[in-house]
């Protein structure tokens, strides 16, 4: 079918099977290796991006759901976002792989989370390198607020 | 402002959190073929046919016959083929690989192999094929024993544990001229030339492997990765195309290494004070089907086994064992997560049976400078099991909590650890890593195998260069991986990277430095042109070791830890949740002290997941969880607060005093949270400790 | 090895009508939020291959009420369950369970029609309908029926549903009494259940267990138990012969049958 979206904020228009997966799209036909598969099920959130908004895994999303829909890939959020910048500096990001994902679910809270409420919107995001805390760290930094003091690095 | 000691920014640059960072699956090329392998469905048997019921036109197959010389993963032994000639010996073995430039055809495809089933042996206690037999004899242990005012006896077991890094394993074959690269997410490249080299023999002498971004190693991808190169080499000599090899979750988990499962018996003697005078420790470890890494994991297991005690008399039995169950490997910790979580629980009950603090039993015992290990080797003043107690202790309000608690369904446990930092005995000295260092226009160049993993090795490097040679941190630049290119430095495990690789690249500074002989690099190059200074590591002299004996300074130095787990029962349910970990770990001195937190929060969170959380469960010898949604790691609301402390006592032979960190965070958070569960009145002597298990479990009276 | 997409077929209904007249005409299997179809897809267990998308069928995502009743449309997500008010007065342990479902990209996804649709025993949501004695909604071109949820499974992963009949709402009659809800998984959160209870505290209490027997299941003899005023631990031992529940991957039967017990207990100190 031929699919029309808004991609990372650009108009697209594409030719895909209308149960490809998005991720596959994304990462095949567009050329955004950005979102990754860490698992196939909907399980670790690396393949994380917006649909209008909401945060979704895309290795289980048929791609014709997101006709008409504008997409948001951790490429949309260009080179300098500051949670992007957040999240290398507190080293939210060990080996990187889970970050594109993480950083996705995150764009998604609201401007004065809780700690609760990161853990909670970032459930759906498996990491395995740093026990979260430093995710927590730079998300928290990024909203202007202060991580609990046993957080804080020294 | 030195940069060692500060958290400057990382050499990774922001391209992780981009996306612009290239891992394996991020890459094509031009003509590019993917790969798929077909692996056994019986765990024991012989092959009798393998049909392929379709059109192969467009595929390129490759079996056994296809090996060009030797058909054997090159490791400790030679005895695991890439693929299987005719005898099975464990599920999901590779038999026979095909390649298509379309994936979906590449799937689709029907491949059926005919076997004469033998009868499989899961049980390693029953396996009667030994991989590696060591003892490490000090004292009397017998005499000791007999002597002893009390013995206390227990069997722990350990599961497998998977790794889970979230990039499953990828690499890619290119034929290119006089030769082949092999691009690919790999820990160890120069482990997968060593095993390409015995595969492909003298006629294609020319391999390279660049090392991919890499999401996730922890052991997982220091050694499966050579098998699955070989494959996608094999499949690119015959196709004369580049190949890719991605595996899925599924294929990933139930073809590759796990942690090996132990079972640790201890029997000690102890005088009524609380002296513990003997020590006899039986490890069995199961290697699953072919030897890999076992023998050294085994080795390190052993090494641990006796805690971070003083005792005159030890005896420590260890074996590794044949089962028809996909081989077990390397694993952060390495074999010292099983022993140690054994001999942490083992002491709590000593103390229960002495009717002694458990915290005042450890304080008695622990390793003070100039004690010896069980190894015979005498500690130096780098030994900190007394500081990194008493400070966890005082820091988490140990004793007031304990009694606090009594009744409730909240406790505390605590763990005493200790990790030997780099290869074992005479390793660091065979092994002969080499550094380089490279004059660029405008500063240097690091050029060593060493990969960055997610551990921060770029970064650490780079500062630790940047303060040798005195120039700015800016002005070093950190070579991507590429055997081709860069001085073998070793492989990336052990806890090595820093203490070892480091080391050699701060005397490569220091020798550069006297080379420029004042000069900035940018006018040395300038007027001398290139500079290019390589080193080998030289271990301490004072190491002295008896492969053959287990006796001697087992490691140059040791990280220690003291970990204390806050946890809370749900009487009803039996789930226990982590409220919090302290953790208190010495490492030498922190390089990059957000890395080197990093470490540590991932390492606990990992050694809590393996406390609590992550079975594997095997059917017909097959992980039959092999998903993440049923093999679970901890999320971050299973993820308590980790409260990192970490003390510092430099080691001389390190760079700017640093040890090895990697894999001590991985020794304590399981006995800990064991021994928390105890006071809860739960005797578990087997982890993961799952609500089934506690709800089946025996209850302390 | 992951299904062959070129070989699926999807066919979109932009209405519920159209929707309908597809499923007459031909053998499709609907597909919403895919999450579930999705994971079948990627294991390579998927076994139909012509679907229906029904996921723009915005008719079919309303919530509200139908004189006392609460009626929830089909494609209601978890999400929009856990932010809407009226499910969060009438119905609050559907919004428990619909925030331990999976992640928030599953939240967003995942339906409460695809929830029974799929027919899992451990389906987080369907004790809570069950104990809720919700109507399950069903339409085909032919018409429309009703079937409480406690009719509606046949079997392990088996319903009552014709091939042309689609879900379109479930409806939820006022519930007096106190709720209660408690899911134990594998782990905090992202978890599969391995046992799950919702209960209604009324004069004759309404218990519904989830992942303990090959559908979600009520224990009318625990219920009429306790209804009958006997005490919890005359009830519990009523429940233990009561159920039936097995070993697999994630649990034990044992540790199923322990907990179900104590959970039942907890049940009746919590609501009393």
């Amino acid at each position: 079918m031929t699919l029309r979206f808004v991609l990372n904020g650009a108009k697209t228009e594409l030719d895909a099977h209308p149960m490809a997966r998005l991720l596959d799209v994304l990462r095949e036909e567009c050329a955004l290796t950005g979102s990754k598969e860490g698992c196939g099920e909907g399980e670790c959130g690396a393949c994380t991006v917006l649909v209008n908004g909401e945060p979704v895994c895309s290795c289980i999303i048929p791609v014709a759901h997101v006709e008409g829909a504008a997409v948001l890939t951790i490429e949309g959020l260009g080179g300098d976002h500051p949670l992007q910048h957040h999240f290398m500096n507190e080293v939210g990001a060990q080996c990187g792989i889970c970050t594109p994902g993480m950083i996705m679910a995150a764009m998604a809270l609201g401007p004065a989370p809780t700690l609760e409420d990161v853990k909670t919107a970032l459930a759906g995001n498996l990491c395995r390198c740093t026990g979260y805390a430093a995710i927590y760290r730079a998300v928290m930094k990024w909203r202007g607020l202060e991580a609990p003091p046993s957080m804080v690095a020294e | 402002m030195s940069a060692v000691g500060n958290s400057v920014a990382r050499k990774d640059g922001i391209g992780k959190a981009t996306g612009a960072a290239r891992y394996a699956d991020d890459i094509t090329f031009p003509g590019m073929l993917h790969g798929r392998t077909i692996r056994s469905t019986i765990p024991c048997g012989r092959i009798r046919s393998v049909r392929l019921d379709f059109d192969t036109t467009g595929f390129t197959v490759v079996d056994h016959r296809d090996v060009p010389a030797r058909n054997a993963v090159d490791l400790i032994a030679q005895d695991q083929p890439f693929l299987v000639e005719q005898e099975i010996r464990h599920m999901a073995e590779p038999i026979l690989l095909l390649a298509h430039e379309n994936r979906e055809r590449l799937y689709a495809v029907p491949v059926e192999v005919e076997y004469d089933e033998g009868e499989p042996l899961f049980d390693p206690e029953k396996s009667q094929q030994v991989f590696k037999t060591i003892d490490i004899v000090k004292g009397d242990t017998s005499s000791a024993l007999a002597d002893a005012e009390l013995v206390v006896e227990g069997t722990y077991r350990t599961g497998h544990q998977e790794h889970v890094y979230i990039e499953p394993n990828g690499v890619i074959a290119v034929p290119e001229d006089g030769g082949i690269a092999i691009y690919g997410s790999v820990q160890c490249p120069f482990y997968v030339i060593k095993a390409l080299r015995c595969l492909l023999g003298d006629a294609h002498p020319n391999v390279r492997v660049i090392q991919t971004e890499t999401g996730g190693g922890f052991g997982g991808k220091e050694e499966y990765p050579s098998m699955i190169a070989g494959h996608a080499v094999m499949l690119a000599l015959k196709s004369g195309r580049p190949v890719k090899i991605i595996y899925d979750r599924a294929e990933d988990m139930v073809a590759t290494t796990k942690r090996h499962p132990a079972i640790v018996r201890h029997r000690t003697g102890v005088t009524r004070a609380g002296r513990i005078v003997a020590m006899d420790v039986d490890v069995l470890m199961d290697g699953g089907a072919y030897v890999t890494l076992s023998p050294t994991v085994l080795s390190r297991g052993c090494i641990h086994a006796a805690g971070p005690y003083r005792c005159d008399n030890v005896h420590i039995h260890g074996r590794t064992v044949f089962t028809n169950t996909p081989p077990n490997g390397a694993f952060r910790g390495f074999g010292a997560p099983q022993t140690e979580f054994a001999v942490e629980v083992h002491i709590d009950r000593i103390a229960e049976a002495l009717g002694m603090d458990a915290v005042e039993l450890r304080r008695r015992n622990a390793l003070r400078p100039g004690d010896t290990t069980a190894t015979g080797q005498t500690l130096r003043d780098d030994c900190s099991a007394l500081m990194v107690l008493e400070e966890a202790v005082r820091r988490t309000d140990f004793d007031r909590k304990r009694e606090e608690y009594k009744g409730s369904n909240r406790s505390v446990g605590l763990s005493l650890f200790y990790h030997g930092a780099g290869f074992t005995g005479a390793g660091e000295r065979n092994l002969k890593s080499k550094a380089r260092l490279e004059l660029t226009a405008g500063g240097v160049r690091i050029a060593v195998g060493s990969t960055e993993i997610g551990q921060g090795t770029r970064t650490m490097h780079a500062q630790i260069v940047t303060d040798a040679l005195g120039i700015p941190y800016e002005d070093v630049e950190v070579a991507q991986p590429d055997t081709s290119r860069v001085a073998d430095s070793g492989p990336t495990v052990a806890s090595r990277t820093c203490m070892v690789v480091g080391k050699i690249l701060e005397e490569c500074a220091h020798e550069m430095r006297d080379r420029l002989g004042g000069l900035s690099p940018a006018e040395y190059h300038s007027r001398h042109g290139p500079l290019t200074v390589e080193r080998m590591y030289e271990p301490p002299d004072w190491i002295e070791w008896d492969d053959a004996l287990y006796r001697g300074d087992a490691y140059a130095t040791y990280g220690w830890g003291c970990d204390v787990a806050e946890v809370e029962l749900d009487p009803d349910t039996f789930e226990v949740r982590p409220i919090r970990l302290t953790a208190v770990q010495e490492f030498g001195r922190p390089i990059h002290p957000a890395l080197a937190r990093g470490q540590i929060e991932g390492g606990t969170a990992q050694g809590l997941g393996y406390a609590l959380l992550e079975r594997v469960v095997m059917h017909n010898g097959a992980m039959a969880n092999g998903q993440l949604t049923n093999y679970t790691i901890p999320t971050t609301l299973d993820t308590p607060e980790i409260d990192v402390v970490m003390m510092e006592n430099p080691y001389p032979g390190g760079p700017f005093g640093a040890k090895g960190l990697g894999e001590l965070p991985m020794d304590g958070p399981a006995p800990a949270v064991v021994n928390a569960l105890r006071q809860l009145g739960f005797d578990v002597r087997e982890i993961p400790a799952t609500p089934e298990l506690l709800s089946a479990g025996s209850r302390l009276g | 090895m992951r299904t062959a997409i070129s070989e699926l077929d999807l066919r979109s209904a932009s209405s519920l009508t159209e929707a309908l007249a597809i499923l007459r005409d031909e053998a499709r299997t609907p597909i919403a939020g895919a999450t579930d179809v999705y994971v079948a897809l990627n294991f390579g267990t998927l076994k139909p291959k012509r679907f229906l998308d029904i996921w723009a069928l915005d008719e079919l995502r309303s919530i509200s009420l139908s004189g006392d009743t609460l009626v929830i449309g089909s494609l209601t997500t978890y999400t929009s369950l856990i932010q809407s008010p009226i499910v969060g007065e009438r119905l609050p342990m559907l919004v428990e369970a619909s925030r331990l479902v999976g992640g928030v990209q599953i939240q967003n996804r995942g339906t409460i029609g695809g929830n029974v649709a799929n027919a899992s025993p451990a389906g987080d949501a369907l004790p809570v309908l069950a104990a809720a004695d919700a109507v399950i909604v069903v339409r085909s071109d032919a018409g429309e029926r009703r079937v409480p949820i406690t009719q509606f499974y046949t079997g392990y992963r088996a319903t009552v549903m014709t091939p042309d009949e689609l879900i379109v709402a479930v409806e939820i009659a006022p519930v007096e009494g106190k709720q209660w809800f408690r899911k134990v998984g594998t782990r905090a959160a992202q978890a599969i259940s391995k046992v799950v209870v919702a209960g209604v505290r009324a004069p004759m209490p309404r218990i519904a267990f989830g992942s303990i027997a090959p559908t979600v299941v009520r224990v009318p003899e625990t219920e009429r138990a306790l209804g009958d005023g006997a005490t919890i631990d005359d009830a519990e031992g009523v429940l233990a012969r009561e159920i039936a529940p097995i070993d697999d991957i994630r649990s034990t039967a044992e540790y199923r049958r322990r907990v179900s017990m104590n959970l039942l207990r907890r049940f009746w100190a919590e609501t009393g």
